[in-house]
């Protein structure tokens, strides 16, 4: 209907169902002629055609919080993920991530205060589309809720996750890597990292429910970083994770030996 | 194709370029680079260990600097291969020159354009990315483009910077750009996401967060330890989270 490819088609039924539709007809105007654009009804009185172009937006909003609720369900939620198989929704643009699959979530449920963004299970981070087409999608249509309903629906996608490499980019100046303590220097690592030592791991299983206090964290804070003041030498891991990644590994052959 | 004497035909076809340099940074895909100056290309010590990768080196500067065309006599395969590897050795140089101070300042001009793109994370809001390399020998790696706020690397966007090598860009591009301008070291931004259900955030993604902001809190702790300032004024200090999601109920 709106010829547009992150949508899945709400199933006639689930529009049929009142219940469904609970709370929407204080937020869409001209409620009941939009849903009946929607359902192809032929209007009970005609609408004046001044008004019909608002009330083909009246439809479009409708449709998009039907689907936002739509997709939480069951049906909804297998739909979403066959278009999720078939990566409609694009691979996520961090090199470490191999072209995982995104998901499009909202950051509101209320229509109107943001467009859509890209949630990537992987590296647990929203994206911008790449594409300006989906710029005017409103974030509302898919909502807060979708991307963790879609991966508890889903637990194979944890697995894919778990899958990928744990390996981090670090900024290199003639083969050193960066000290911390130097302008310029890492600062992020923490955004990307995960528990590896046992140290780490422990001191994660601290972080189940809350941050641990001031005195947990000085029987752990004092582990990974040794600081030497200058710059590490790096010792030419020449890594080959993530070669396999997705498109765009293909090598420029500009000469043909 | 019977009058490619002294002029380049672009991609377009409709406008013509005097210059091999001018043709080669408008031909399509090639927005990443500079143009490196013709006096850092006929200096030869520039060059050094270049003739590893490509023959005839001599000749294909002087195609690269317009001293000689190619010429029309030449099968078309012969003249297809020396433009090629011009290219490759202009490429090759490029990646060289973007580390000198005049070749940082050209590449800060297309930074300040967002001639290489800017970085997908939302909570970068538009940190304009960087060409680097994962090695600095050819024919390894495609351009990945660095984010100096998230610090991560990303792939380009568009499947025609997608397939060029890392090697023209190299690896140390971002870090010798940022030592050089450290006012453009961002202050970081420091939101983070976490995907909820009905308002509850998933366990396992809140707990791995959880451990980050610690792991970011034992740096913060370092860094005082340091008597360094990371404060939301100073490049490579952090900015002042804002929970947009918190703020909006
Ligand atoms: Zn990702
Ligand atoms: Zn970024």
């Amino acid at each position: 209907m709106f010829g547009h490819d992150y949508f899945v088609e709400v199933a006639p039924e689930f529009i049929e169902d009142d219940f469904n539709l609970t709370g929407l007809s204080s937020i869409v105007p001209f409620f009941r002629d939009a849903l009946d654009v929607i359902l192809d009804l032929e209007p009970e009185v005609p609408i004046k055609p001044a008004n019909v172009p608002l009330v083909e937006h009246a439809a479009e909003l409708l449709y998009g919080l039907i689907h936002a609720r739509y997709i939480l369900t069951k049906p909804g939620l297998r739909s979403m993920g066959e278009k999720y198989e078939d990566n409609c929704f694009g691979s996520c643009p961090r090199y470490y991530c191999q072209g995982m699959h995104l998901l499009p979530i909202g950051r509101y449920d209320q229509p109107g205060i943001e467009t859509v963004r890209l949630y990537c299970p992987n590296c647990n981070d929203i994206y911008l589309p790449s594409s300006s087409r989906y710029l005017n999608i409103d974030g509302a249509f898919f909502g807060t809720s979708f991307a963790g309903m879609f991966m508890k629906m889903f637990p194979e996608i944890q697995r894919q996750c778990d899958e990928r490499t744990k390996k981090q980019f670090e900024l290199k100046l003639f083969g050193f890597r960066l000290n911390e303590r130097a302008p310029g220097g890492p600062r992020m690592k923490w955004l990307r990292q995960y528990p590896q030592s046992k140290e780490e791991i422990e001191e994660c299983r601290k972080c189940e429910f809350a941050m641990p206090t001031e005195e947990d964290e000085d029987n752990t804070g004092t582990t990974g970083e040794a600081e030497d003041g200058r710059m590490d030498e790096d010792n030419e891991e020449e890594e080959t994770t993530g070669a396999r990644a997705s498109a765009g590994e293909s090598m420029m052959s500009i000469v043909k030996d | 194709m019977t009058s490619r004497q002294s002029e380049y035909v672009s991609d377009s076809g409709s406008d013509y370029t005097e210059y091999w340099v001018d043709w080669f940074l408008g031909s399509r895909g090639n927005e990443y680079f500079c143009d490196v100056d013709l006096e850092y290309i006929t200096d030869r010590f520039n060059l050094t260990g270049l003739n590893q990768y490509v023959d005839r080196i001599g000749l294909l500067v002087d195609i690269i600097t317009d001293r000689t065309q190619i010429s029309e006599t030449q099968p078309e395969e012969a003249r297809a291969r020396l433009e090629d590897n011009a290219k490759f050795l202009y490429a090759l140089i490029h990646a060289r020159y973007i580390i000198t101070s005049r070749g940082l300042s050209k590449m800060l001009e297309k930074y300040r354009n967002g001639d290489f793109g800017y970085c997908p994370r939302v909570n970068c809001k538009l940190t304009p990315l960087l060409p680097v390399g994962l090695s600095d020998k050819p024919r390894v790696a495609s351009v990945k483009l660095y984010c100096p706020n998230c610090e991560d690397l990303y792939n380009p966007k568009s499947s025609r910077h997608s397939s060029i090598d890392g090697a023209f860009f190299g690896t140390s591009f971002p870090a010798m750009f940022l030592q050089n301008y450290p006012e453009l070291v961002p202050t970081h931004n420091v939101d983070v996401y976490i995907p909820k259900i009905f308002g509850f955030q998933l366990h396992t993604q809140a707990q791995l967060t959880r451990w980050r902001l610690l792991k970011r809190e034992q740096l913060l702790k370092r860094l005082e330890g340091l008597k360094i300032d990371y404060g939301k004024e100073v490049p490579g200090g952090f900015a002042e989270p804002v929970d947009e999601v918190a703020g909006a109920k």
